[in-house]
């Protein structure tokens, strides 16, 4: 077997894994599985590629390749714009919706069947705006590198996964070292004593949406960067997220990052062993198999 | 020409009370149990390929076709997806609620890669076809067709719809009823709430099943594309227009989600330019998506939602106090 497929795995686990930090701290602290997480994935991309495309315009030097990577610096600098306008984004969509259901005290499962509706909607509107053809941040050839033991990377994955490691250990810094941390902790741990206890519930909800966005938006530049930029990019990874989330124990950040490690290389493997086209089968089979022996995840607590 | 008219509205009819039907399991497994489920696709299509596999003739170049009668299909197709949604729930109801949202939607994504993928068994991408339609000897005569076709249908949905509401009022809807209102007192009268909840699920998906297998014999051809995620989306816009937890609500918003669907899709094959059908089709779905949550926001009942008792008695309570 080819040794190839770890190095496959710990691209697509480090993109799964990113996504599922988001989806595991909406899910303790909003409490409830947010199906539009996947097109937050999906804005990010398009969102950097509509920035780089206009900073390209305004600067010719901005695209030119900053070596030894395939893009110029329109990227980095669309990719941190993108990150705020992402978040924005999320904090509009809780504005307009998921806010009304929490004030009102909804179940927990309208709140789903919105964030349903609502990805129904983003997904669509980002076909109709860019139209389902894949698009590129770049159109330039990168060769991979030898890196021994048989495993090959291009310059453009290993800066990235440097980036997923960098974002999941800061967020887990922000989690355990920061106030805010610990009052997002605290919320979701039990709201009601938290705001008792004088912790500002409104700003710790805004907080999560902005961080779940904000790393869904680097997970969808790193997946556009290194496959390609589709409509269909975030929806096609939900499933694993959500696997990768419940996997990690929902609220565990560094578990969510693991269990994203676990699922991608998993999933390469299978790819090399089965063959491509079961690929999106394998998260379903890690959740089932979750789901009967271990449902807490391998660092939740009991709920 | 008025002949025309009355073959196609029976046709369009037929169509809309198959979607009626899938609305019908709906609304055992969320209206009145409160269970979301998110692959309503895979249970469709697991009930139309089940029967089309029962039904067809031999096929060389996949397994079965054994010719059996349609309406054995139709039982099959129950049986089969009636099973699957046994399974799923016996996963993931006792877990929290939204695991069985995304349990039903990894079933989704897996039916339809099964679908695509296991050739021998379901043709893979072309689908199957040749599935025997009823009345198939009526096909010269379009119109008699048509009403035969219609006749069915509705006579599934009438049957359908007084057993549903026969089994709403009876103590098993009762306490179906009793659970999702009150989860804790319905436990205290010694009701098992995850047994009830999993016979409900259960019972949804089979009668999904029914309603794929009665779509694929009106259609008489299957394919993976038929059962898209957007199927979901549709029949849950229908069951939250029409109303959720109401039978009647169930089949009228099935026919008239259909409609709007329909009446849009002709506009936009007529007006807009072919170049810019994608992008247009893709604001049709924007607006199903808008919908569904400005539904759930200002009208969360539908248009002709069930009142829940408990608020019923509350607002009776409520009104003589208020003088």
């Amino acid at each position: 077997m080819n040794p190839q497929f770890i190095m496959d795995g710990l691209i697509a686990g480090a993109i799964i894994g990113l996504g599922a930090v988001g989806v595991t701290l909406t899910y303790s602290i909003l409490r409830f599985s947010n199906f539009a997480h996947g097109e937050l994935l999906s804005w990010g991309a398009y969102l950097a590629l509509a920035v780089a495309g206009a900073l390209g315009f305004l600067s010719a030097g901005l695209t030119k390749p900053i070596a030894p990577f395939s893009f110029g610096w329109a990227l980095p600098i669309s990719a941190v714009i993108a990150i705020g306008l992402t978040g924005l984004l999320a904090l509009a969509v809780d504005a307009l919706l998921f806010s009304s259901f929490r004030r009102r005290g909804s179940a927990i499962i309208i709140m789903v069947m919105a964030s349903f509706g609502a990805s129904l909607a983003l997904r669509s509107l980002l076909e109709f705006l860019f139209t389902s053809k894949p698009a590129y941040f770049t159109k330039a050839l990168q060769i991979a590198m030898k890196l021994g033991g048989g495993l090959r990377a291009t310059p453009d994955q290993l800066l990235m996964l440097g980036v997923a490691l960098v974002a999941v250990v800061t967020v887990h810094l922000l989690m355990t070292r920061t106030d805010i941390g610990r009052a997002m902790r605290a919320v979701s741990e039990n709201p009601a004593l938290a705001s008792i206890a004088g912790i500002d519930v409104r700003r710790v909800i805004r907080t999560v949406w902005f961080l779940g966005a904000a790393l869904a938006c680097v997970a969808g530049i790193m997946s556009g960067l290194l496959i390609q930029i589709r409509p269909y990019l975030g929806h096609d990874l939900l499933l694993p997220l959500f696997a990768a989330a419940i996997l990690g124990g929902i609220g565990s950040v560094p578990g969510a990052m693991l269990a994203g490690l676990i699922i991608g290389l998993c999933e390469a493997l299978a790819v090399q062993a089965v063959g491509a086209e079961w690929r999106a089968a394998v998260s379903f089979v890690i959740l089932i198999a979750v789901l009967l022996v271990r449902p807490r995840g391998l660092f939740g607590k009991a709920s | 020409m008025t002949l025309d008219i009355l073959a196609y509205a029976a046709f369009f009819l037929s169509m809309a009370l198959t979607y009626a039907i899938i609305c019908l399991g709906l609304n055992v497994q969320w209206g009145m149990t409160g269970l979301f489920n998110v692959g309503i696709a895979a249970f469709v299509a697991v009930g139309a390929y089940t029967s089309a596999l029962l039904t067809t003739p031999p096929s060389p170049d996949r397994f079965g076709g054994f010719e059996l009668p349609i309406f054995v299909g139709w039982l099959g197709a129950a049986v089969t997806s009636g099973l699957l949604s046994w399974a799923v729930g016996a996963l993931t109801i006792r877990l929290r609620s939204d695991y069985l949202a995304i349990a039903t939607f990894g079933i989704a994504v897996t039916v339809q890669l099964c679908m695509l993928n296991l050739q021998p068994l379901t043709g893979g991408p072309f689908g199957i076809g040749f599935i025997p339609r009823p009345f198939a000897d009526l096909q010269d005569n379009a119109l008699a067709f048509s009403l035969a076709n219609f006749a069915v249908m509705a006579i599934v949905v009438l049957a359908l719809y007084l057993a549903l509401e026969h089994l709403a009022k009876s103590p098993w809807g009762r306490v179906l009823r009793a659970i999702r209102e009150d989860e804790m007192a319905a436990q205290a009268l010694g009701k098992r709430p995850i047994r009830f909840r999993l016979q409900a699920f259960t019972l949804g998906g089979a009668i999904m099943g029914l309603a794929g297998a009665a779509q694929a014999h009106f259609i008489g051809f299957i394919a993976p594309d038929n059962y898209m995620p957007i199927l979901t989306f549709q029949v849950w816009a229908m069951l939250i227009v029409g109303g959720s937890g109401n039978n009647r609500g169930a089949i009228a918003g099935a026919i008239l989600v259909w409609g709007l669907w329909a009446l849009s899709a002709a506009a936009v094959s007529t007006f807009v330019p072919a170049e810019q059908q994608a992008r247009a089709a893709s604001l049709q779905i924007v607006a199903i998506g808008v919908g569904l949550c400005l539904m759930l926001l200002w009208r969360p009942r539908g248009l002709f939602g069930e009142v829940s008792p408990l608020t019923r008695l509350k607002s009776l309570r409520a009104a003589p106090s208020k003088e």
